[in-house]
């Protein structure tokens, strides 16, 4: 085994800073370990403490009043398993349950996945869309900052030295709110994305309620269902998509928001909408897909992700069935 | 510097010295001698170094053993009962032809047990996703599934 370190088990958030402050910046935070015990094993990490988060309770909230906020600490299967988030936030729903296996969700922390900021993080798409913003402790108190301003870089955040990610903060969404996130993979379960497309949308149709109407809806396909909208004018109110794993950073697809806000949404300005989002993207070739597949598939993923959305908005009681075939 | 730390193991209160930079899977192996637990990539992909902590399947490769501290930790040798009865899932295990080479199966077991002991039936999706993280590279997993079923269907 390598190089030696001390392992600190503090309660408070206060306790832990005042550690990493006596390390001289040479402590390294750790909270599930899914990321940080890998690279100490492989000998990118040498550090000098590990500050464990694990045991403080300050960062393993999880409250549902007004929004979602939740503590950095929180697992990815407490949040993939939590009924109020699968409805109301359902794209964190859907990106924490594809991250890995059930023994890193069972300790891996969202906190620790947005921290390592890899441009593939399943939950950074999600938060995005979800205008999730980061409460950050430090030595002057706290401070809070957009998720969009974040992420810097491969592996590189907003934090200062000894600053701790408390958790995030989303807002309340009215009615007529679904998201969804989408992972592309070579298979089901422990691979990372070769592409992610997270997306969230309010409708309303034009003088009626959004929602579905007749028996069959619950077993039409959405193409269908958009067709039979398509005449009322099923008006996308507000949008968010973004994108992982196709920039340095992950990104939203701003141009492609702004194109579907106001519009009635149809298969046809799906398509546009794809083409858009694939042009803001700046892929490259890597060992799990070429840059060509992947902006071919943004195309495609981004019509999905936000049919998807669509779909949860129009039939909210299926979103706890298993995943559509489409 | 080695610590002292405390913890409940199948059953047993322990009381052991660790040094902070080991894994829960280096003590287990290689100080308790427990060599049930398997050590497989050491990265937390394979699911052959599975243990239950305070209830859930965890790779014991990324566990530090720090973090023991005051858990209650269950590994494949606590399944057996004090006079030498297998567990179901274990009995199970052999009655389907579930192993082949072997090396899997006490992850196996342990991320099956995690899983029967929150839920007492399961689905298909439960089961499968209970070994996602648990790779088997003899048996294709048609005969370990089958295994878990006969035991969650009680049948």
């Amino acid at each position: 085994m390598g190089g030696s370190y001390e392992y600190y088990r503090p309660a408070t958030i206060d306790e832990a800073m005042a550690l990493m402050e006596g390390s001289g910046g040479n402590g390294v935070y750790i909270a599930g370990g899914t990321d940080v015990m890998v690279l100490i094993r492989q000998k990118k990490l040498a550090p000098a403490c590990l500050i464990s988060l694990r045991n403080i309770g300050e960062l393993a909230y999880l409250e549902t009043g007004g929004g979602l906020t939740v503590g950095s600490a929180v697992t990815h299967d407490e949040i993939a398993k939590n009924a109020f988030i699968q409805r109301s936030y359902s794209a964190l729903a859907d990106a924490t349950k594809k991250v890995g296996s059930l023994q890193i969700r069972n300790v891996a922390t969202m906190g620790g996945n947005i921290c390592n900021a890899a441009p593939s993080a399943d939950t950074a798409c999600p938060l995005l869309v979800l205008d999730a913003s980061a409460r950050i402790a430090g030595k002057g108190g706290e401070r809070v900052v957009p998720l969009d301003e974040f992420f810097l870089g491969p592996n590189k955040v907003a934090l200062e030295k000894g600053e701790i990610l408390k958790g995030f903060a989303m807002p309340a969404f009215g009615e007529g709110t679904g998201s969804a996130y989408i992972k592309h993979t070579r298979r089901e379960a422990m691979d990372l994305p070769m592409l992610g497309v997270a997306a969230r949308v309010t409708i309303r149709v034009e003088g009626s309620e959004v929602g579905c109407r007749d028996a069959m809806c619950t077993i039409d396909t959405i193409s269908n269902i958009l067709k039979r909208f398509e005449d009322e004018g099923l008006v996308c109110e507000d949008a968010r998509i973004a994108m992982g794993v196709v920039a340095p950073r992950p990104m939203r697809a701003k141009k492609a928001e702004e194109a579907l806000k106001g519009k009635v949404i149809s298969e046809k300005l799906l398509g546009e909408i794809g083409e858009i989002a694939a042009s803001e993207a700046q892929p490259r070739d890597s060992i799990r897909g070429e840059a060509w597949y992947r902006r071919d598939m943004i195309q495609v993923l981004t019509g999905r992700a936000i049919l998807r959305a669509v779909d949860r908005v129009i039939r909210p009681d299926d979103v706890i069935w298993p995943q559509r075939l489409w | 510097m080695k610590k002292e730390i405390t913890f409940t193991l199948n059953n047993e209160k322990i009381m052991v010295e660790a040094d902070p930079k080991w894994t829960l899977l280096y003590l287990l192996r290689d100080v308790l001698e427990m060599t049930g637990t398997k050590e497989g990539c050491g990265y937390g992909e394979c699911g052959a170094c599975t243990v239950i902590i305070d209830g859930k399947a965890v790779n014991s490769c990324l566990y530090p053993v720090m973090e023991a501290e005051g858990r209650n930790i269950v590994t494949i040798e606590g399944l057996m009962s004090r006079d030498g009865e297998l567990d179901p899932l274990q009995k199970a295990f052999i009655d389907e032809g579930a192993v082949q080479c072997g090396f899997c199966i006490p992850g196996m077991i342990m991320s099956a047990k995690a899983l029967l002991d929150g839920k007492k039936d399961p689905t298909d999706e439960d089961i499968k996703e209970s070994i996602e993280g648990n790779l088997c590279r003899c048996t294709g997993y048609v005969k370990i599934i089958d295994a878990i079923k006969s035991v969650a269907g009680g049948r």
